[in-house]
């Protein structure tokens, strides 16, 4: 197991991990957002963005975020670039953050996820609503960023620990 | 003042443009360019529109490949549970093909008085069926779709009404080279021209975005007869692309609008990829 974590194979691995779940996350069929259970939805892809291009970006290239977002809108059938332009969003917000923050703070983070989905899904609503005229439901939206801000903890603690893991790794 | 504006400028212009150790593109620049990406899709040109089906054919490929380890996973577990079940669902079966039998008798009657009548009025009903395989069925909150292995080398177009066994489930809204979208019956956008019988009330299906359909546009002294439990929703035909008869779902008795879908949307495996001719004989 020790020569196992000592592998530089593993340590690449685990660089491209967040990089690995997030086009997993877009190209899969099987969706957080989409759970098939009545009113419950949470958008996996914004936590693990915000995570990463908040704490670590190093792991989580924009250019790979741009191209998810391409394919998720492709793979869901909404107009081309809407989902690269939010994501991208998440990112300007969390660079700014990471600029202007000298030491972060869990609460902190998390009032500025919200901030920033409510924000990116009311950008998503105006182009699919008016520009594009499709009919949406504004309580799905409403229900998944509110699920969304209620799970980041969950995730923020398990990317923490794999993010910990990663720089232990690099260290070595 | 100056001096927080300032630190504003410096904290803004170092996330924007600033590029990072190990990013390729400033942020400022993919941004830019996710802009002219939204507005070129809009633009009907032929240049862009090939690249969009490029695009479409390779991640719809790659999204297929990618779920084939949860698809077997969906089906193994599908298998189990038939298997656990096998025998009170042969039970119910049995019960079933014994009516369907009955049943049968007075509908072959029904379809020979059906085909006379067309011919006294020369009405006829052509149909091109093209078999179909689901490639992606990833549902989103926001659009119910699903994603074909047939395109436009298959000759599948535009408006063509998919359909599973003989229940109608939606229709083609995206046509590529090798694959197609087909847009579900129960999206929020998916509108078709409906007769619910045995009362034969003209009404619009209407998606809810959910798992269920309802009925719009249908007068109110009508909606207070559609209380029965025997309440079935067919296609009128008067959009004059699907073909009247196929049915589509049964009426909720708790919830008058609502309507259940026959086919379960999230099981489709294979469908039909129709379109038909309606027309006179002559």
């Amino acid at each position: 197991m020790s020569s196992l974590n000592k592998s530089s194979f593993f340590q690449i691995f685990l660089s491209y991990l967040p990089t690995i779940i997030l086009f997993l996350s877009v190209f899969n069929e099987f969706d957080f957002n989409y759970l098939r259970i009545e009113n419950f939805s949470f958008n996996f892809v914004h936590i693990l963005i915000f995570y990463w291009t908040l704490r670590n970006p190093n792991f989580l290239s924009y250019l790979s975020i741009f191209l998810a977002g391409l394919i998720n809108d492709v793979v869901i059938g909404i107009p081309i670039g809407i989902s690269s332009f939010c994501y991208l969003l998440i990112c300007s917000v969390t660079a700014y953050i990471r600029n202007i923050t000298l030491s972060p703070s869990f609460i902190n983070d998390w009032l500025s996820f919200l901030f920033i989905i409510l924000l990116i899904n009311s950008i998503q609503i105006l182009i699919l609503d008016l520009i594009y005229l499709y009919e949406v439901n504004y309580i799905n939206y409403l229900i998944n960023s509110g699920f969304t801000f209620i799970f980041y903890p969950i995730f923020f603690f398990i990317f923490n620990y794999l993010n910990q893991k990663i720089i232990i790794q690099q260290n070595d | 003042m100056a001096v927080g504006r300032d630190h504003f400028v410096i904290a803004f212009r170092s996330a924007f443009l600033k590029k990072r150790d190990k990013q390729r593109f400033s942020l400022l620049t993919l941004i830019f360019l996710s802009i002219i990406v939204i507005i070129l899709g809009n633009f009907n040109f032929k240049a862009i529109n090939f690249i969009k089906l490029g695009i479409n054919e390779v991640i719809y490929r790659t999204s297929f490949i990618v779920s084939m380890p949860e698809n077997y996973i969906k089906k193994g577990n599908i298998h189990i549970k038939e298997h656990i079940n096998l025998y009170d669902d042969y039970k119910n079966k049995e019960k079933e093909i014994k009516r369907l039998k009955q049943q049968k008798l007075s509908n072959d009657y029904l379809i020979l008085e059906n085909k006379r009548l067309r011919d006294l009025i020369n009405e006829s009903i052509n149909s091109e069926e093209i078999f179909a395989k689901v490639l992606i069925d990833k549902e989103s909150p926001y659009l119910k779709s699903i994603v074909l292995n047939k395109g436009s080398k298959d000759k599948i177009k535009i408006g063509m009404a998919v359909i599973d066994g003989i229940y109608l489930v939606g229709q083609v809204i995206e046509v590529n080279y090798t694959n197609s979208r087909v847009l579900l019956l129960s999206d929020l956008n998916s509108k078709i021209p409906a007769l619910i019988e045995p009362l034969g009330i003209q009404a619009v299906v209407s998606g809810t975005g959910k798992n269920h359909g309802e009925i719009e546009y249908t007068k109110e002294k009508y909606k207070d007869e559609i209380n029965s439990n025997e309440m079935i929703v067919y296609t009128s035909g008067l959009g004059g692309l699907f073909k009247p008869g196929m049915p589509v779902g049964k009426i909720n008795s708790d919830i008058k609008n609502d309507i259940v879908f026959f086919s379960d949307f999230s099981q489709l495996d294979y469908v039909k990829v129709v379109s038909y001719i309606i027309g006179s004989n002559k």
